[in-house]
């Protein structure tokens, strides 16, 4: 490419440099009437949508049961291994966790555990504000964790529909379940 | 009041003035860019941070004062010590008001770019004795832009001195009675404040320190109360700058009459203040071979040539 030399040209040249120089400074100083954008925290909560990813909670179903069946797919999805729980049965065959700890030290709130769960039972809140002083503070048992409360899917009860006989309702009673098929009939 | 408590009273209390007011400085500054950035900047000490300045100090104050075992531990020691001295020192010759200022020297303009020239030693001993590598790019570097603004420094200065026919800065203001010398050396007030600028080793000019590239460039190895010395000693000097392009090219304490004449210069360096650092917000910083050659081929021959056509005019 040809160098442009030339009179005018650098006279050009060295305008540009000026003018935007201006330009800019003007820019900035226009600033001064505009908002900060800080949300000054302890002062001023952020706004946190629904669905933000934070303090993860296990929910009860509407009949105010635990949700939880401890089947392990939380755990086993868990990028970071910090679910850690083991399944038990009472008496009427209803499964529930014996233990349910989370090392929320090691959680990175991605959600995970809560796409794998089949019950929606666990489940994020938008609650960030969990800062400790001792770390050991920062694992969670299943008492810190229950929450009294349905949470995003009030409705849902996993046992109506599970086909499977807990006490007080057999198996077919459940909500869009047909009555089983007795095998030992000669029935069509 | 006697001449000498009236001497022991402008010593004092310019000395008080400057260094306080430079270290709130800080706190303007960040504030300020705060503003221009859309965030608040510090405003939690005190009322509207203003407090902030006392915690950085019990800081600076607590912190280890650290001398490397590998500097040269004299020139380490003596060279945050001229930072400080040579601005504050700087100050006596300022004329703030009638009767406010601490000498009328008959070559105070001369005083002024002695004493600030002076404040490259620091730079350069600084980073001389610090035996750091970064440091000696920040020293190397503050020699390249030292050689380049202060010929052009002086020189832009000298058309003022032409139409008011005296050193003296406390003439220099009361012979803009008629009108400010901005007007008529628009193109020196302009050199001059880009002289001032790298003078006070700030932003677009501040290559000896520049954070981005050389941590903290020549004061890498500084810590405690000789940092804050550089720190302080730089916001002196942007006070210092301003005050001079105030009572060489803004009439100084002169204004309308509503207003004492000390209110009318406080109010002047205070806007230019405020403009260094607009400046310092808005304008990214080049490579000092860029800065070199701006330097001496396009502000000395602009400098020269406002001398010469200044001249000319007035011999005309």
């Amino acid at each position: 490419m040809k160098k442009k030399t030339g009179l005018f040209y650098q006279m050009y040249i060295w305008f540009d440099y000026i003018y935007s120089n201006l330009v800019t400074l003007w820019g900035v100083l226009s600033h001064t009437f505009t908002r900060a954008d800080t949300v000054q925290y302890p002062d001023q909560q952020p706004h946190l949508h629904p669905r933000f990813r934070g303090r993860i909670v296990l929910t009860k179903d509407p009949d105010g049961e635990e949700r939880c069946v401890a089947c392990n797919l939380c755990a086993s999805a868990c990028p970071t291994d910090c679910i850690s729980l083991q399944k038990t049965e009472d008496e009427s065959g209803r499964w529930y966790a014996d233990y349910f700890r989370i090392n929320f030290s090691r959680c990175v709130y991605c959600g995970l555990c809560e796409e794998a769960c089949p019950t929606y039972a666990i489940q994020l809140t938008p609650d960030f504000e969990m800062a400790e002083y001792v770390r050991q503070n920062m694992v969670y048992e299943k008492e810190h964790l229950l929450i009294n409360g349905p949470g995003k899917h009030p409705d849902y009860s996993f046992y109506a529909h599970s086909g499977k006989a807990v006490s007080g309702r057999q198996k077919g009673e459940g909500v869009n379940e047909a009555q089983p098929v007795d095998v030992r009939s000669l029935m069509p | 009041m006697t001449p000498v408590m009236a001497n022991l009273l402008n010593i004092v209390g310019i000395l008080v003035f400057v260094v306080f007011g430079a270290a709130m400085l800080t706190w303007v500054e960040r504030r300020v860019l705060g503003i221009w950035q859309d965030r608040h900047g510090p405003n939690r000490v005190g009322p509207f941070g203003t407090l902030q300045i006392v915690a950085d100090m019990i800081k600076l104050l607590v912190k280890e004062d650290w001398v490397p075992d590998f500097s040269d531990k004299f020139i380490f020691v003596i060279a945050p010590t001229i930072a400080m001295f040579v601005v504050v020192a700087a100050f006596a010759v300022i004329p703030m008001a009638p009767g406010v200022g601490i000498v009328d020297l008959n070559v105070g303009l001369l005083f002024f770019l002695a004493m600030t020239s002076l404040g490259v030693y620091a730079v350069m001993f600084g980073a001389y004795a610090s035996d750091n590598k970064y440091a000696l790019i920040g020293g190397i570097r503050a020699a390249a832009q030292m050689v380049s603004y202060e010929v052009f420094m002086g020189l832009s200065l000298m058309g003022v001195v032409m139409l008011a026919g005296s050193f003296d800065l406390r003439q220099v203001v009361l012979s803009q009675q008629d009108g400010w010398y901005i007007f008529p050396q628009f193109i020196g007030a302009f050199i001059f404040m880009m002289a001032g600028i790298a003078e006070s080793h700030r932003t677009p000019f501040d290559l000896p320190e520049a954070e981005h590239e050389l941590t903290a460039g020549f004061h890498t190895e500084y810590s405690g109360m000789k940092f804050a010395m550089f720190f302080i000693g730089e916001y002196v000097s942007v006070l210092l700058t301003s005050a001079m392009i105030t009572v060489l090219f803004l009439g100084g304490w002169l204004g309308p009459d509503f207003a004492p004449p000390l209110f009318w210069f406080l109010l002047k360096t205070l806007i230019l203040v405020l403009f260094m650092i607009l400046i310092r917000g808005s304008l990214p910083r080049p490579r000092y071979d860029q800065l070199m050659s701006f330097g001496w081929k396009c502000m000395l021959p602009l400098a020269l040539a406002n001398l010469v056509v200044t001249a000319a005019l007035i011999l005309r």
